[in-house]
């Protein structure tokens, strides 16, 4: 009898793995199957695409849809851009999100509960888009790139993920023994602090970093002149906006719709190429970021 | 060793309480100016929009600036509860959210009970890594996607259809379709990037509890539900009271590039009709009214699950 129960429950086992791997398997296709098709897409015959003869693997390999967009200006431009912006910006960040950061992490500064209260707040309550939109263009700041890069100089929740590194990583026994020796607090910050952070600045880095390569809602409402576009609002007007003049310039011109379709594949690999070749790298620390930010929400 | 007077970051013996504070606000001066920069950033930056929500409450003219607008009450928030749009407006906004807390929340926490499940540690690794991907991919480039995907010329789901003697969908363009496609594109998009969070927590869970529940003879199914799923459940509350924290604004980039004419009877939310009326047609004091009623909804929500959920799961924010 209890033999059998044993092996039965052995069977059972066996089938709940089976199943197990079956579904993640699924998953794993689900996930895997658009971004196949896309870039399958991007290099096949554009007219292969349209009567829907890609399923999963090129047709009629070329590379004209890629030629088409080395050619074009305006993408080069918004890469050039979004480059600019992703590296001023991020610089910017990185420094006043560990300026905020530090000092929060103190245990021995006054007023620290206050001052986190304050700032946790915004995290619940702003004032929302149109005040803010209003405040930026009080400052002058439409149509520079400082719209895009100051007013998301701190975001708050990577500021707590920062503040619970220093505190839970770095040991204040250290912090006061070089207080002691008489070390300031800008060289504690410059020379034991940051060196000990690396993992946590390299988070900081790639969260902020993909944050404004990906971005185009600032840029939207912020930026009127077309050679100041970043490459998401680029794309943007390259696969969302070009569709309607695609219908009317239809007649005779079957040709250049054909190219204009098979562009929009080529697109949408090229800008999240920086991205996902990086992604390889940096996963852990991205994964890192997230376990570090759930440790203390 | 701590009788090192006047030692920085070591308070002597208080006189008063006083002067004591005042001496270590001073030894930290640097401390302060460090905080400088953010905090002008903070008052400017979070609190300035705040000190302009007043606009909510006064006809804003640009030209007499913030202050100098005359005070009309609530007389935008009226018209907003009176205009024809209000109740389709407040009906996508919510039914967006509620059905993606009760669609897209639970799915992170299937898959990484799943993963938690897969005995193949390199194929584990797989299904997480590869499921993370699609997280990095732009709002722009996603919807860029789903207009290619969905398109009824070449797109892949109505080659599908067609194989199949069906008739090609103009999925986009149709109502119906569009909180579907919204959510569960969201869904493929976030799933596992979401999931992070839960395995991490999972390989919390003290594995004798596992042994235990073995030896009294728990199936594999069992096991997760009586184990796995209470030793992550604070997990699972504090992720869904933080949804909840950003219940009316989910998506709103997304949903705005989702749009347009044709399916703007379900697309149409607050945040979007804010940034149309709002930013494109320069109604101002009309829009930030309803970004306000947006808001504190908002975080009367919040509050409310916050409450609830440290009576019955003992669990919370604050």
């Amino acid at each position: 009898m209890k033999e059998q129960a044993l092996k039965n429950r052995k069977s059972d086992e066996k089938l709940f793995d089976t199943v197990v791997n079956i579904i993640a398997a699924l998953l794993v296709i689900v996930v895997l199957y658009p971004l196949i098709f896309i870039v399958s897409a991007s290099f096949s015959d554009p007219a292969a695409v349209l009567n829907g003869e890609v399923v999963l693997l090129p047709k009629h390999f070329t590379l004209a849809a890629y030629e088409n967009v080395f050619q074009n200006k305006q993408i080069w431009n918004g890469y050039g851009n979004s480059i600019v912006y992703t590296l001023v910006g991020t610089a910017i960040n990185l420094i006043m999100t560990t300026l905020a950061a530090y000092p929060l992490s103190r245990p021995d500064l006054p007023g620290r509960g206050g001052i986190m209260f304050l700032i946790t707040l915004t995290m619940f309550f702003s004032g929302g888009l149109i005040p803010t939109y209003l405040l930026v263009k009080s400052l002058g700041m439409v149509n520079t790139m400082w719209a895009l890069i100051i007013p998301g100089a701190i975001a708050t929740y990577n500021l707590i993920v920062m503040r619970t590194y220093f505190q839970s990583s770095i040991p204040w026994e250290i912090q006061e023994a070089a207080l002691i020796d008489g070390c300031s607090n800008w060289k504690l910050l410059t020379h034991i602090i940051l060196p000990l952070s690396k993992p946590i600045l390299a988070v900081m880095v790639l969260f902020y970093a993909v944050g404004h390569w990906n971005s185009f809602f600032n840029a939207l409402i912020y930026i009127r002149n077309k050679d100041m576009y970043p490459l998401q609002l680029v794309l943007r007007e390259v696969l969302m906006v070009s569709q309607d003049d695609a219908v009317v310039s239809n007649v005779g011109l079957e040709n250049k719709v054909l190219l204009a379709e098979s562009i929009k594949y080529a697109v949408i690999i090229i800008s999240s190429l920086p991205v996902l070749v990086l992604y390889p790298f940096v996963q852990k620390h991205f994964v890192k970021g997230v376990m570090i930010g759930s440790l203390k929400g | 060793m701590k009788s090192t007077v006047n030692a920085p970051g070591v308070a002597p013996r208080p006189k008063s309480r006083r002067s004591s504070l005042m001496k270590a606000i001073g030894r930290r001066y640097d401390l302060y100016l460090m905080l400088l920069i953010p905090i002008v950033w903070y008052v400017v930056f979070q609190y300035g929009p705040m000190y302009g929500l007043q606009i909510a409450f006064k006809n804003f003219n640009p030209a007499k600036g913030i202050l100098d607008s005359k005070w009309v009450g609530f007389e935008h928030f009226q018209r907003f509860f009176e205009s024809y749009y209000f109740w389709r407006l407040l009906w996508n906004t919510v039914s967006i959210n509620l059905f993606s807390l009760l669609f897209a929340f639970p799915i992170p926490i299937f898959l990484a009970l799943l993963v938690n499940e897969i005995r193949n540690k390199a194929f584990s690794k797989m299904v997480q890594n590869i499921t993370y991907i699609p997280h990095f991919i732009s709002v722009v480039a996603m919807v860029g996607m789903l207009l290619l995907f969905l398109s009824p010329r070449g797109g892949p789901l109505n080659t599908l259809i067609q194989a199949f003697g069906g008739q090609p969908v103009r999925f986009l363009d149709l109502p119906g379709w569009f909180k579907t496609i919204f959510i569960s594109s969201n869904i493929w998009q976030n799933m596992g990037w979401q999931s992070i969070i839960y395995i991490a927590a999972l390989s919390g869970v003290n594995p004798q509890l596992y042994e235990a529940a073995k030896m009294d003879g728990a199936s594999r199914l069992r096991r997760i539900w009586h184990v796995s799923l209470p030793g992550i459940l604070p997990v699972i509350v504090i992720l869904l009271i933080l949804d909840v924290g950003h219940f009316m604004n989910v998506g709103f980039e997304k949903i705005l590039l989702m749009q347009n004419n044709l399916n703007m009877e379900s697309s149409d939310v607050i945040s979007t009709f804010v940034y149309t009326t709002g930013i494109l047609k320069g109604e101002f004091s009309y829009t930030a009214a309803i970004g306000m009623f947006n808001s504190v909804v908002n975080l009367m929500l919040l509050v409310l699950v916050n409450r609830f959920a440290r009576k019955k799961a003992e669990t919370s924010l604050w």
